[in-house]
């Protein structure tokens, strides 16, 4: 029985009903105008405010010709921007070098949903865009056969023009583009979409990126490069402790700087804190320097609140307390687990400890807004734009028609620029200064210090083995602070779409399973980082598979392939997984078939099975997420306790490719961000506040760490253009650190279970 | 006050000396190209040319500069086409590209200075550089590529 009321949480899905501290998620909910019982709706039709496909709404020719196609998802390093100009361009049969993007402000009453996350904007908006250049392309052949009085049937558009082949007349796109657009959209039934042979630019490798030319020359705009006329500029000091307050405050010495305009208090946020800022005190100056300097010069004493406490080493031994013991919530019960535990040969443990991570995206979290006769506009660098206008209304206290929010590039998201905190405190800021622009900037510090953070968990894993070293019985306890906990009083229970990223979901055969969720308080704010849940859940069940494996004696590729089993096609909800990714389970079900074929050939491409020499070794690693299959090998090298990762081979099968290119670059910074997950990677705790805070104490690899051979495997089948879309941006980066790890049990055998690896290899 | 030379431009500036020239370069000079990542001389995204050696802008007092020469991402070239800007877009480096000003400006001194590139050298000079969407392998890839192109071009000028 599927539960439609949670089929669909959406990132932003989880903003909806939950104001009230239910936990009604919004996109399950019936629609206006729907009967309730009518079938669930799923992917694109879910989404908060569904899709578009109308070329009016994203398609633009000028008289020279020019296409102008406008980009509704936000761009932040994973070429969505060319990606989608090619789909339209495509469709539309526009020449590459005659296609411009512009980028579209939030508004999806008008655009449709455009919270760029959960690895789905060309999963969602394949169809609907290619729609949109077909029924664009219709047009123009209508107009240029109405001019020329023949049937429509007759002409053709291509290469930029419509040509008429018995008269050989042709016009170019700019010259119908003002007679097409006047027509009538045709009916989407009656649309003729190409033949994927026909292709020119989706399934392409040639296409550079639209932003090419901008970026090296430094002629982009991030929402950090913002100029108004008369801006000024913010940086906020905010309370250490999250929920924390200002006990005194004197700025006299801020405001002395000659260049410091004002100091302004920001009210803290209330429980649950969702997309507030979290208060503080304001420095507003001439240029930012001032503005940190000035943020330097004030005293304040904070009230640290209720999470005072928190301690990383002494929350990490209570959740492993809460891992190591019984009646946690029961989520995935299949078999007789305990019957089986029982009567194994062999009973393997282990506990895999995963920390904080920060999303530490390059540009920090940046944003001007200005107020002018009663309207905002802001320019920021948001993921959600919608959500930004309307949390950025709320708290400004207009309309939402009166706030615009104009969407930059981003210098990277990962998730944190899900969240429009910063876009309020530039908000309120300019509200303080009667309007004027302000641009709020964020320190790394306060990135790092400050962050809505990967959650932390303990993954307690037990097996038994038959006698032949068969896995037969398989309990997975999972202790994490839920993301939740930022949207409602803190449930301390993972939601259901975290344990549907890759725990209960798992592509393994195994007769006898048992999921347990055991409770866990959050003390940060914690909040989406690429890939989610998925990063500690694949770590501890691929390390998990290895440790059998090592226990059977077998092989370990071989023994994850017996694991994942026979080629089949798994319905979610029979897992316990009501969400599936947003996606309708007859559609994406779980494949093992495609979860082993990637497998294999992340194996064969880092020839799986050679001679390692001392101080080398191989590991491997699967893991389906965002309804892909990714799986990597990696070869470490251990000197000196020093890990290095000279090479990894990362396979995924995403279904069809609409920008292959884009596909591989996201699955070379999987591998990359995961070499830093296992190696270096960690925000701790103590006494309430961050340990780190810039990048000389929060690591992330440099180019001297990045493997210096990394192989992408594209897998599957790749011109299936009719079958549904897998996402990229996300998958690629869960197997990476369990590879890794698995190959430093090679190399050394020593099994790493806590990350990051740091310094436990030293002797 | 400082009097200083920006991509050719003599320009100056009256404020405080001990502003770092990032944000002399940003707020002031509307030269926004180069970027701010840490603030302390650890992410590379500010780097720029001073006098010909790349230098971390976040951590340069703009006092210091009297009579530099500074070439930010906007002054690299005339039109775009310094082999390491070419190499960049021929090989699709950027994902994000926040810190491809940073990484564009380092390789263009490691190229500009010397005539063959080893990946040694790219580890020790590149290193400099943060990148957090991964774009490491394409950096290394577009660094040799240019490198070539340039003592191609060297070749060239000697014949």
């Amino acid at each position: 029985m599927r539960n439609s009321s949670i089929t669909n949480v959406s990132r932003r899905g989880l903003l909806g009903g939950m104001g009230a501290g239910a936990f009604v998620l919004a996109v399950g909910l019936p629609r206006p105008g729907r009967a309730q019982e009518e079938e669930p709706e799923f992917g694109r039709d879910a989404m908060p405010n569904g899709w578009r496909d109308d070329p009016k709404i994203f398609i633009a020719i000028a008289e020279d010709g020019t296409v102008t196609v406008t980009c509704h998802r936000q761009e932040m390093g994973q070429g969505v921007r060319t990606s989608i100009a090619m789909v339209v361009a495509d469709e539309l049969g526009a020449e590459w070098d005659n296609v411009r993007v512009t980028q579209a402000p939030g508004d999806e009453e008008k655009y449709g949903n455009q919270d760029t996350d959960g690895s789905r904007s060309l999963r969602h908006h394949f169809m609907p865009l290619r729609r949109a250049g077909a029924a664009a392309r219709t047009m123009l052949e209508q107009a240029a056969a109405a001019q020329w009085g023949v049937d429509v049937a007759e002409v053709k558009a291509d290469g930029h023009k419509v040509s008429h082949a018995g008269s050989g007349k042709s016009l170019g796109y700019g010259e119908l583009a003002a007679a097409a657009m006047d027509l009538e959209v045709p009916a989407r039934d009656s649309l003729t979409l190409k033949d994927p042979s026909e292709f020119r630019y989706i399934g392409k490798n040639s296409i550079g990126l639209v932003d090419n030319m901008d970026i090296t020359t430094g002629n982009t705009t991030y929402g950090i490069d913002v100029r108004r006329e008369g801006m000024l500029y913010a940086v906020v000091a905010r309370p250490p402790v999250y929920g924390g307050k200002v006990a005194s405050l004197d700025d006299s010495a801020a405001l002395a700087i000659d260049g410091v305009e004002k100091v302004v208090q920001i009210d803290p946020a209330e429980f649950p804190t969702e997309f507030a800022p979290l208060g503080g005190v304001a420095v507003i100056a001439k240029n930012t320097y001032l503005a940190m300097k000035g943020r330097d010069a004030l005293q304040i004493e904070w009230e640290d609140g209720p999470n005072a406490e928190y301690d990383s080493e002494a929350y990490r031994e209570s959740l492993s307390q809460a891992a190591n013991s019984d009646g946690g919530k029961v989520i995935r019960d299949e078999g007789d687990y305990d019957a089986a535990a029982a009567g194994a040969a062999q009973t393997v443990e282990a506990e895999y400890y995963i920390p904080h991570l920060a999303q530490a995206p390059m540009e920090p979290p940046a944003a001007v807004v200005e107020i002018k006769d009663g309207k905002a506009e802001a320019w920021a660098c948001v993921q959600a734009p919608q959500v930004t206008r309307l949390r950025l209304a709320e708290r400004l206290g207009l309309s939402e028609d009166a706030v615009k929010v104009n969407v930059t590039l981003l210098g990277g998201g990962f998730g944190r620029k899900s969240k429009p905190d910063f876009v309020l405190e530039a908000g309120i800021l300019s509200q303080a200064m009667d309007g004027a622009p302000v641009k709020l900037t964020w320190s790394r510090e306060d990135d790092i210090r400050h962050g809505y953070y990967h959650t932390v968990s303990v993954e307690k894993m037990t097996a038994g083995l038959d006698a032949d070293g068969k896995t037969i019985a398989w309990r997975h306890r999972t202790a994490a602070p839920t993301i939740g906990s930022i949207f409602a009083p803190d449930p301390a229970q993972k939601l259901p779409f975290e344990l549907g990223m890759g725990l209960l979901n798992m592509p393994l055969a195994i007769e006898n399973i048992r999921a347990e969720n055991p409770q866990a308080q959050a003390h940060v704010r914690i909040g989406w980082y690429r890939a989610v849940s998925n990063i500690p859940h694949a770590f501890a069940i691929q390390s998990f598979a290895a440790e059998l494996a090592n226990a059977a004696g077998r092989d370990q590729k071989d023994y994850l392939l017996e694991l994942i089993g026979p080629a089949r096609q798994i319905d979610p909800t029979n897992q316990g997984d009501v969400w599936n990714y947003g996606e309708n389970p007859d559609v994406y079900p779980v494949d093992t078939g495609r979860m082993a074929a990637v497998v294999e050939a992340a194996a064969d491409g880092i020839e799986w099975g050679r001679e390692m020499p001392e101080g080398r070794g191989l590991g491997i690693a699967g893991h389906y997420s965002f309804v892909s299959y990714v799986a990597v090998a990696a070869e470490v090298e251990v000197v000196d306790g020093e890990v290095m990762v000279p090479r990894v081979s990362i396979a995924i099968d995403c279904g069809a490719h609409v920008n292959p290119d884009r596909i591989r670059s996201q699955m070379e910074g999987a591998v990359i961000m995961g070499v830093g997950q296992a190696l270096m990677t960690e925000v701790n705790f103590a006494e309430g506040r961050a340990q780190q805070g810039n990048f000389d104490s929060y690591l992330i690899p440099r180019m001297d760490r990045a493997p210096k051979r990394i192989d992408v495997h594209l897998v599957g089948d790749d011109a299936a253009y009719d079958r549904p879309l897998g996402g990229v941006g996300e998958p690629g980066l869960p197997p990476v650190v369990p590879a890794i790890t698995n190959a430093v049990f090679a190399a050394t055998k020593k099994r790493i279970r806590r990350l990051p690896i740091a310094d436990q290899l030293r002797s | 006050m400082v009097k200083l030379v920006i991509n050719g431009e003599e320009r100056q500036f009256d404020g405080d000396q001990d502003t770092p020239l990032l944000w002399v370069l940003r707020d002031e000079m509307g030269l926004t190209g180069t970027k701010f990542g840490c603030g302390i001389a650890a992410c590379g995204a500010c780097t720029v040319h001073i006098d010909g050696a790349p230098s971390f802008a976040c951590v340069t007092p703009v006092g210091v500069l009297e009579g530099a020469k500074i070439t930010t991402i906007e002054g690299l070239s005339e039109n775009g086409d310094h082999p390491v800007q070419e190499a960049w877009r021929d090989l699709n480096v950027a994902q994000c590209g926040y810190c491809q000003a940073g990484q564009v400006m380092q390789a263009a001194a490691l190229v500009d200075q010397y005539d063959t590139v080893t990946d040694e050298d790219i580890d020790a000079v590149m290193s400099a550089n943060l990148c957090r969407c991964g774009t490491y392998p394409r950096i290394r890839a577009a660094v040799k590529q240019a490198a070539a192109a340039k003592s191609g071009t060297k070749e060239a000028e000697a014949q």
